[in-house]
């Protein structure tokens, strides 16, 4: 029961309350630097650390920290980890950093990593936090990844930086410009709630289906 | 799921503001921990760019030197000044002079574009370009550092007058380069900072075969 209970916290963030597709949280980054895949990546991971370290962190001081001051802690703890996240990507990959630029610091103001610390982490034990963290870390990177690569092989005829196409390729440029983030994001929630609609649909027709055959 | 808390008595204001200083306080020691410990690598990296942008920008250089423009003439610093402008003498392997580097920055089509130029006084040429930094349109104004033609075009440019893009394929002159086509306003924005940096040093720069020499235990690799 319990294991289950830790798995399912994980495993809606990735699907269900995805916090892009399903929330729509986060857009300021999902839009602006997911015009390569490395891009979308570099900024999923540090959302990661921040997400997955702040929630350990307001989860286990929970009890501590009274609520008059709960947001200014929340953002004293994130905005240390977003520090520590810009730094050590500036020592290591310089070129990634300077892409992504102002966006990384902004990673404080992201609503998805402060939603988490007032509407989960800092209700529920540490395990449960970590992995809701998890989850939710984990779908918003797969979010900026999909973003991300569709737009570079459109874009720019690459994956990864390695060009796919050969030379009579013709880049999309407009899709690593900003409506190209516009463009895709808006495709592929479409094609969500799609899924979304069609699936209520056929539970509907199932449990139609039980009842007038009992 | 846990028990609702039972809110009794509110907290004190001295536990309110302990909380506060105390997280402020351990916060403050995490970034100054992670700033001590990744300066040093940030430093290095940012002199290895520099250091490779001005081999790139004056072919044939193998070893440089800071230089800054003090009392009326250059001088070599190995620590130049954080505001001070700076240019960079290049060496060749006899520990002869080669030409300058030149740092440059002004407005581009979204925002300052900063670059090195390579110049050689004697001949009164551009030898090399290398954008450092830019945001201009991708796939469009980037080009002034992904487009090979445009680069290499910097690679015997007078100065004398000043540098002038023209349209596409009609450089003739030898001050004269190609304009991108689509990126007009950043590559006209790269010759117009070249032509400013140059402007603005000209007078200061000594004249052919005065340049300093190379301090051996300098900037030397």
């Amino acid at each position: 029961m319990k294991r289950n209970e830790s798995y399912d916290e994980f495993i809606k963030g990735i699907w269900r309350d995805n916090p892009v597709f399903a929330q729509v949280l986060g857009m300021c980054p999902m839009l602006a630097v997911t015009n390569s895949a490395v891009n979308a990546i570099a900024m999923g991971g540090a959302t990661f650390f921040v997400l997955v370290g702040s929630s350990f962190l307001v989860s286990t001081f929970r009890n501590i920290i009274p609520k008059q001051v709960r947001i200014s802690c929340f953002i004293i703890i994130i905005a240390t980890f977003v520090t520590i996240a810009d730094y050590t990507l500036l020592a290591l990959v310089p070129g990634v950093h300077k892409e992504l630029g102002a966006f990384i610091p902004l990673i404080v103001a992201n609503c998805l990593i402060l939603g988490r610390q007032e509407a989960f982490a800092s209700r529920y034990p540490t395990r449960l936090a970590v992995m809701d963290a998890l989850g939710m870390a984990t779908g918003f990177l797969i979010a900026l990844f999909s973003l991300g690569a569709v737009r570079e092989i459109l874009g720019d005829g690459a994956l990864f930086g390695v060009k796919l196409f050969g030379e009579n390729f013709e880049p999309w440029i407009i899709m690593i410009l900003p409506p190209g983030g516009f463009l895709t994001l808006g495709v592929i929630l479409l094609f969500f709630n799609w899924f979304k609609y069609k699936k209520d649909e056929f539970l509907a027709d199932v449990a139609d289906a039980e009842r007038s055959s009992r | 799921m846990t028990a609702a808390r039972q809110d009794v008595a509110p907290p004190s204001a001295l536990r309110l503001i302990l909380t506060l200083a105390i997280a402020g306080l351990l916060s403050g020691i995490a970034i100054i921990g992670i700033y001590e410990s990744t300066l040093p690598t940030i430093t290095a990296n940012k002199a290895r760019e520099l250091r490779e942008a001005v081999f790139k920008v004056l072919p044939g250089v193998t070893s440089m030197q800071a230089l800054v423009h003090r009392d009326g003439a250059l001088v070599v610093v190995p620590e130049p000044g954080k505001d001070e402008p700076v240019v960079y003498g290049g060496y060749d392997e006899q520990g002869e002079f080669v030409g300058f580097a030149m740092p440059g920055a002004g407005p581009g089509f979204q925002d300052t574009i900063a670059l090195l130029y390579g110049y050689r006084p004697s001949e009164q040429i551009v030898v090399g370009m290398e954008i450092l930094a830019s945001r201009e349109t991708p796939g469009l104004g980037d080009k002034i550092y992904k487009d090979a033609v445009w680069v290499a075009g910097f690679s015997a440019l007078s100065v004398d007058p000043e540098i002038v893009a023209v349209k596409k394929g009609t450089a003739a002159a030898a001050n004269e380069i190609d304009a991108i086509t689509g990126a007009t306003i950043s590559s006209k924005a790269v010759v117009r900072i070249i032509n400013e940096t140059h402007a603005a040093w000209r007078e200061r720069l000594p004249e052919s075969g005065a340049e300093p020499a190379l301090v051996e235990n300098g900037d030397s690799q």
